[in-house]
């Protein structure tokens, strides 16, 4: 008896029908009644092919049972049992692997002393008020840092100035972008800027240059006034709606050159998604809204736990039926955590590594040390160069070689893994005191909204094609650019 | 593929790859081969230099274990799971229950098995 058996997928409903997403290979089918069938009868048993075509023959004729079961068998959704389901070789990225992106944190102050930041809360890797780097990261280090990035780019790079509050540094920040696009002219490559900042210090000048150097910003900012004044306070502990609220305002009339988004950061206290969303999209009007939960250690009683991401993925999930809506009907909706993620499923993205740090993506300290991302800007464990002496090529064929999906055993069994691959390196270092560890306090809701977002997928497969087609459209239209 | 629809851009990839023939459908022809193996396989026994195999009976034929042609950690989940061997591993009830959390899968990650110190 040759036995079939089932292989990694996770089905999902959407508008009527049944989907496989397929791991670790990230394709999507829509499965057919006669597919749906089979699979049925192997979740409850081994059975032979030719057992299973007895078994449907009632119900289907056999040609179709068996083409189907080649089908099923080709996109690796079921599988011999006798032969093993071969996980594939560990693949590592090509080296060198193009730098696409570097964050510079221009200072590590900051004007604000927001309870639950990781820079300077308990969980903080760096000590930037006793530690040996510099507050401020001089003009002639970024200039090093623009050097590295264009040296290192492909024809596309992209700049992010981080902090601290970014915008302390703003005269650093002006002429380095200055000389990085004088630069870029003469090595003819192209290059891009954005910050993110709390917004207590945009004044009318710092707003034109913005705009006019069509500068992206993401604005780090908690919802309505009760629960940004909960934890986004001055040092003496007055919240910070009031200052921020008008300067957002103008910088949203007045910078019209990039969309501008919101980055809210979710606690225990402050889960309340649709308010937070309805506030910053309507009374603000900003094009785009992330959410993340709070990166701390499980003991602070800020921290989100099982309850609390049960109640945010409720949240998450209302609102991204909203997306869904909106999209079905062509509108924009501003919920970005949604939007990202059908991007992934539609290009059947199989990750190795959770993001791009340490790969295309590194931090720059102030004293331009250069790191894994901008979290651990700073740190000697988490280091791979200087903007000086450049990536330090061992140190990041080292990092990457540890970070490998292959490497994180617990996630080999999970099928969201293609999208997830372990999540933030940060969020573990902070939880289990290492970067290796994948961050396993929020499976649960990792699953949840990936299969949520699957179900979005799906709808959107079905009810409005056009929408997703426009990701291959945007796609397109940025490799013409290189 | 005739009765799955591919939906996402990877998908459409996989029908690609398999109309091109890169990787087959699995027909008649394999499963001819597959039939003189005298399939179906037997019973799994843990690879290791003794084929009955037993607890007691993993030694080389000098009586120790350093020239066995596979690594005593090999074996580890068909001994002391499936099997009767529980005293020559940490106590996984008690005192180390996260002593395979690194070894989802015996045959790759048996090296990340370390050892318990008491205490």
């Amino acid at each position: 008896m040759i036995a079939l058996t089932l292989r990694e997928f996770h089905q999902f409903e959407a508008a009527g029908r049944r989907f496989l997403y397929l791991v670790p290979s990230a394709a999507v089918f829509e499965l057919e009644e006669p597919g749906q069938a089979i699979l049925d009868l192997l979740d409850d048993a081994t059975v032979s092919e030719d057992d299973v075509v007895n078994g449907l023959s009632a119900r289907f004729p056999v040609t179709v049972i068996r083409e189907t079961i080649a089908d099923l068998l080709n996109a690796r959704a079921i599988g011999y049992e006798h032969v093993r389901d071969d996980p594939g070789p560990k693949q590592l990225p090509m080296v060198p692997f193009p730098l696409n992106t570097i964050v510079l944190n221009v200072t590590n102050q900051c004007n604000l002393a927001c309870t639950y930041c990781y820079e300077y809360g308990e969980d903080k890797i760096v000590d930037t008020e006793h530690g040996q780097q510099s507050k401020f990261m001089s003009e002639t280090t970024a200039r090093e840092a623009v050097d590295l990035l264009l040296r290192e780019s492909g024809r596309v790079a992209h700049m992010t100035f981080f902090g601290g509050e970014t915008l302390l540094n703003f005269p650093v920040l002006k002429s380095t972008i200055a000389y990085a696009r004088e630069r870029a002219a003469q090595v003819g490559k192209m290059i891009d800027f954005s910050l993110t900042t709390n917004a207590t210090l945009l004044r009318p000048d710092i707003i034109d240059f913005l705009a006019a150097n069509e500068i992206g910003v993401t604005i780090s900012m908690d919802g309505p006034k009760d629960l940004q004044d909960k934890f986004r306070v001055f040092h003496n502990g007055t919240g910070s709606y009031e200052v921020v609220a008008p300067k957002i305002k103008e910088l949203l009339r007045k910078h019209r050159t990039r969309p501008i988004g919101a980055r809210v950061t979710l606690t225990s206290e402050t889960i309340d998604v649709t308010r937070i969303y309805r506030h910053l999209t309507e009374e603000f009007g900003f094009a785009e809204v992330g959410f993340a939960p709070v990166t701390t250690s499980p003991q602070q009683q800020y921290a989100i736990g099982n309850t609390g991401f049960d109640r945010m993925l409720g949240q998450f999930r209302e609102l991204g039926l909203e997306f869904l809506e909106h999209a079905v009907e062509n509108k924009h909706h501003g919920f970005s955590n949604v939007k990202d993620t059908l991007e992934e499923i539609h290009k059947g993205v199989s990750k190795a590594y959770p993001c791009g740090a340490g790969l295309g993506l590194l931090g720059v300290s102030t004293d331009g040390d250069v790191a894994v991302c901008h979290r651990f800007a700073g740190s000697d464990q988490h280091k791979l160069g200087t903007v000086k002496t450049g990536i330090d090529r061992a140190a990041q064929a080292e990092f990457l070689e540890q970070h490998h999906i292959a490497e994180k055993t617990d996630c080999h069994t999970c099928w969201a893994r293609p999208l997830c691959s372990g999540g933030c390196y940060h969020e573990a270092h902070v939880r289990y005191g290492t970067t290796r560890r994948p961050n396993l306090h929020y499976c649960e809701w990792i699953r949840g909204w990936t299969d949520t977002c699957l179900q979005i997928y799906g709808e959107l497969a079905v009810r409005n094609p056009e929408f997703i087609a426009r990701f291959d459209r945007d796609e397109a239209r940025a490799e013409a650019v290189l | 593929m005739t009765h799955l629809k591919p939906i996402n851009r990877k998908a459409q990839r996989v029908v690609a790859e398999v109309g091109s023939g890169v990787s087959r459908t699995i027909g008649d022809a394999d499963k001819d081969v597959v039939a003189l193996q005298q399939l179906p396989a037997p019973p799994h026994f843990p690879l290791g230099c003794s084929l009955a195999f037993s607890p007691g009976w993993e030694a080389d034929s000098t009586g120790g274990t350093a020239g066995l042609c596979q690594p005593v950690e090999r074996d580890i989940f068909d001994c002391h799971l499936g099997c009767f061997w529980p005293a020559h591993v940490p106590d996984q009830l008690n005192h180390a229950p996260d002593w395979t959390g690194t070894c989802a899968t015996a045959q790759k990650d048996w090296r990340k098995l370390d050892l318990v110190f008491p205490g």
